[in-house]
């Protein structure tokens, strides 16, 4: 890594720019708070990042990384939130993109916004075509373009369609399309999590040579080995707080590991033990390889849930387990190898049709997307995948349905009007427990559960809590995904630790702890 | 196994009695007795303005509109567009398009005139080969946009040129007259006024025992079963809407074959879309084809069986229709997709998918069939009626759109 000397020259040489005796630094967040119905996600949140400086933020999903980047981008409008930004020493009050796209602030999502059909230079200046009265001046376009390839000391051609690039390498022009804009402060949201290792490293070439040249960069993500490999400082954001800020030099990879998870674990789970019986899904070897991406997801995964278990599976985003889960239901779009015994007998699911007849459901973790028909009834959607056994021959009948739901309609205690309100405008936790109750009402013995509170307020995560114990206690097996690590730990009996497509972890409930865990989803050496 | 909650002989109150605690306001239109009275209300715009037009043609025409003669022949044309919707409105309630049913129109009279005329068979066989053919061009289309991942828009446009040509190609451009009686009895003859009646019985008979049955099985789930005013309502309505609509033909020359072809197939749609499985599979579908599939519904099996119905239903469609006009032309049924497309959408059905009703279809059917016949009646120009059905179309859409956006708000 060439960067560091360079640095303080570059920084100096832009402070030398601005006539003020003290330099105010590049960007600098004071106090930032924002609440959102039910749940405060940033509460005095402050942070400074120096031109050429490659600036971390690491903390748990769910710590306010993204809320706070999305104030600083103007995603989150002013005055949606407290405190205050300012760039250059300069108090900033962004109302929209736009606004901050102006003051020198970009942003890379983790969801890339280039448009798959056209070039890369169309895409660097997508809605800002160089030209005339509406008329395009193409060789404009394609030389600036390639200028700003160049500039990044990256080697495409601007005329190439983005389709037919690596995902790596769209997310450089991505940069450059931020570049295009004149952009100083350079906001990365977990940049990697989609990339293999040599793009990655590519990647990094870009970020540090723009480092070199004083940009200012953000670096959100939870990928420890990185963070350490190129960050100059880190600062930890723990449930919506800085932790603090420190140069990469003072601190260790479990040093910021324990500050990231440092807290109790809330009085929220259920704190009766369960007692487990006897194994009802046995998982050996199982692989699945994308159709499209072509990428292995999940790779030689073994193991097995037991009657009145919950099977808590950890790990970072991408790490395979919703696609471990889809693969299990016969929903996973490539191949799926392995073998899978229900009550010891092997099964074939190659549909989830064959998983629900061998008593497996599966609760998504995009209610909205795969889980619920929006312009349907709670009736509609909770009978949906219970229909044959709520009907009779290939008839349905209103009443019986209604007598089959009300019970659970009660017991969950979703709040909703009635039966047939629309589930459409529901709040995410009443959604949530529809989506539960449709898969109760198939008599399931396995559970698969993939981030059951994604996106749920307080009340409702802890009503799902104390259903999914209820649950387990009466018989049923359980394997919950979850990025929560407090809820993983706090619910599960076992935990089981994902990376990269593979487990690489199991904890019984006394050794799990969040260093621990967390030590082993980042790939970070943990000393116990 | 946990206690089954479906077999679960609770005596749970019923929805309506429960939900009286809420608000007013936001639960009216989401009890379940509420439920018919929404989906007749959601029908209500429509209707108002069938009923519009009707007494506008009246006033135009002084009167001839609503003779019983004219009252006949307009609920006869409705017939074809009718059974069509029918069909069409499950392929559109599943997010799929079907634009070839007048071409299968036309080729399915034609292989049965052709049946007739060529091979010298009589009506049974003649039918049979007509739908046939329908079924088979349906399954293949429905295959081709389940299996092969083609858009059903691109399949039945191909479907739209390929089966005109097939017919212009099997009738060498030839207009054959149709020489079985019996077949153009389908089209053209009327059920006595006896036999009306009978019917008529028969349907109220109907009727009164299947709301006796569902008010049993309320009872029997532990629901509360209907008071005497829901009992009589749910009798009432029915029983004399029938009697109005069988004396108002029978006023004529009886109830015309076409008429009670619809009828069954309107009611065997309605019934299929509302009480079984698989009409829930199509809504489902329509609706969020990912939670579908991911609930164990198979999406492909399910578009398929639509497209087979459909294409069926076109060549019932298409014998009415030959056997209506008395001969098989090479150009019969063009557009005929178009009206079955409109009636469907302005009865409510939505082209994104997942809703839409066979009952708002076979009203859309109505109301499109009594624009073209009150026109017809006042000697409008085509191109006139062309302008004017084209701008209600998309007017009563944009109204609806327009009505859902405020209900959002």
């Amino acid at each position: 890594m060439a960067g560091k000397p360079g640095v303080g020259q570059q920084s100096l040489g832009f402070r030398a720019m601005s006539k003020t005796a003290v330099a105010a630094p590049l960007l600098s967040m004071n106090n930032i708070g924002k609440a959102f119905p039910g749940v405060r996600a940033l509460d005095g949140v402050t942070l400074d990042v120096q031109g050429g400086e490659i600036h971390a933020i690491v903390g748990e999903n769910g710590a306010g990384k993204s809320t706070l980047m999305k104030i600083l981008s103007g995603v989150y409008p002013y005055p949606e939130y407290d405190g205050e930004v300012r760039i250059d020493g300069a108090l900033k009050q962004f109302k929209s993109v736009r606004d901050s796209e102006n003051a020198g602030v970009a942003i890379v999502f983790q969801e890339l916004s280039l448009v798959p059909e056209l070039t890369v230079g169309e895409n660097i200046f997508l809605g800002r075509e160089p030209g005339h009265f509406g008329c395009l001046n193409w060789n404009r376009l394609y030389s600036e373009a390639a200028e700003i390839l160049r500039g990044l000391k990256f080697d495409l051609d601007a005329r190439t369609q983005i389709s037919s690039v690596g995902t790596g390498q769209q997310q450089i022009v991505e940069i450059a399309k931020a570049l295009s804009k004149n952009a100083r402060i350079l906001i990365l949201d977990e940049p990697t999590a989609a990339l293999t290792n040599r793009e990655s490293e590519m990647l990094f070439a870009v970020l540090e040579h723009l480092r070199d040249k004083g940009i200012g960069i953000i670096y959100v993500s939870h990928r420890l080995d990185e963070v350490f490999r190129l960050s100059d400082r880190i600062t930890v954001l723990r449930d919506g707080r800085s932790i603090g800020t420190t140069p990469r030099a003072g601190v260790d990879q479990n040093d910021v590991i324990s500050r990231m998870v440092g807290r109790e674990i809330a009085q929220m789970f259920p704190p009766a033990r369960r007692t487990s019986g006897k194994v009802v899904l046995e998982v050996k070897h199982l692989t699945a390889v994308g159709h499209k991406s072509g990428a292995t997801n999940v790779f030689d995964v073994s193991f097995s849930v037991h009657r009145g278990e919950v099977l808590g599976i950890a790990g970072l985003m991408g790490a395979g387990r919703t696609e471990m889960l889809a693969a299990l239901f016969g929903a996973f779009s490539g191949t799926v190898n392995g073998e899978i015994a229900v009550d010891g007998h092997a099964v074939k699911i190659s549909r989830p049709a064959d998983a629900m007849e061998h008593g497996i459901g599966l609760v998504t973790e995009d209610r909205k997307r795969s889980g619920l028909i929006l312009n349907q009834t709670i009736l509609f959607n909770m009978t949906l995948a219970a229909l044959p056994r709520i009907s009779e021959w290939f008839t349905t009948e209103e009443s019986r349905e209604i007598a089959a739901s009300r019970p659970l309609f009660d017991s969950l205690q979703i709040k909703a009007a009635s039966l047939f309100t629309g589930v459409g405008t529901l709040s995410g936790g009443t959604q949530q427990k529809i989506v539960l109750a449709k898969w109760l009402l198939t008599s399931p013995r396995v559970l698969l559960l993939d981030e059951p509170t994604r996106g749920i307020d307080i009340g409702a995560k802890q009503e799902i809590y104390s259903t999914i114990d209820r649950l387990a206690k009466s018989g049923l097996a359980i394997v919950m995904v979850s990025s929560e690590l407090p809820e993983v730990l706090g619910l599960s009996d076992r935990v089981l630790v994902m990376r990269e497509g593979r487990i690489c972890g199991e904890f019984s409930t006394d050794q799990a702890t969040p260093e621990a865990v967390m030590a082993c989803a980042t790939g970070a050496v943990h000393h116990a | 196994m946990p206690s089954d909650p479906a077999v679960s002989q609770r005596t749970e109150a019923d929805i309506s009695t429960q939900s009286a605690e809420l608000p007013s306001a936001t639960v009216a239109k989401q009890l379940p007795h509420g439920r018919l009275l929404g989906r007749i209300l959601r029908s209500y715009g429509l209707l108002t303005a069938l009923v519009a037009v009707w007494i506008i043609f009246a006033f135009a025409t002084a009167g001839i509109f609503l003779t019983a003669r004219n009252f006949s022949n307009l609920i006869r044309q409705t017939a074809v567009i009718g059974i069509l919707s029918v069909g069409m409105v499950m392929v559109i309630i599943t997010a799929e398009i079907d634009l070839s049913v007048g071409s299968l129109v036309g080729l399915t009279g034609m292989t049965a005139v052709l049946v007739q005329t060529m091979w010298h068979r009589g009506l049974f066989l003649s039918v049979l080969l007509g739908i046939c053919v329908g079924l088979a061009a349906g399954a293949l289309q429905g295959w081709l946009t389940a299996w092969g991942k083609i858009p059903s828009f691109i399949v039945t446009l191909g479907g739209l040129l390929a089966w005109r040509g097939a017919t212009q190609g099997i009738s060498g451009g030839n207009t054959y007259p149709i020489e079985v009686d019996s077949f153009k009895a389908i089209g053209q003859s009327y059920l006595g006024s006896t036999a009306g009646v009978i019917l008529a019985a028969i349907a109220i008979a109907a009727v009164i025992v299947s709301v006796i049955f569902r008010n049993r099985a309320r009872r029997q789930h532990g629901l509360l079963p209907w008071g005497w005013a829901g009992l009589a309502l749910r009798i009432v309505v029915p029983c004399l809407l029938i009697v109005i609509f069988v004396a108002a033909l029978n006023a004529y020359a009886g109830i015309p074959i076409p008429v009670l072809i619809l009828a069954g197939i309107g009611l065997g749609g309605e019934f299929l879309t509302q009480q079984t499985r698989f009409g829930r599979h199509l809504y489902a579908i329509g609706g969020n084809a990912e939670a579908a599939r991911l609930s164990g519904i198979g999406l492909r099996t399910n578009v398929l069986v639509a497209f087979c119905i459909l294409g069926a239903l076109s060549a019932v469609a298409g014998m009415i229709y030959a056997a209506r006009v008395g001969s098989a032309g090479p150009d019969a049924g063009t557009l005929l997709e178009l009206d079955a497309i409109a009636a469907c959408v302005i009865g409510g059905a939505s082209l994104m998918g997942g809703r839409g009703t066979v009952f708002g279809a076979c009203l859309g059917a109505l109301f499109m069939v009594s624009l073209d016949n009150g026109m017809s009646l006042k000697d409008i120009p085509d191109f006139v009626q062309n302008i004017v059905k084209g701008g209600i179309l998309v007017a009563a859409v944009g109204l609806d759109m327009f009505g859902r956006r405020r209900g959002e708000k």
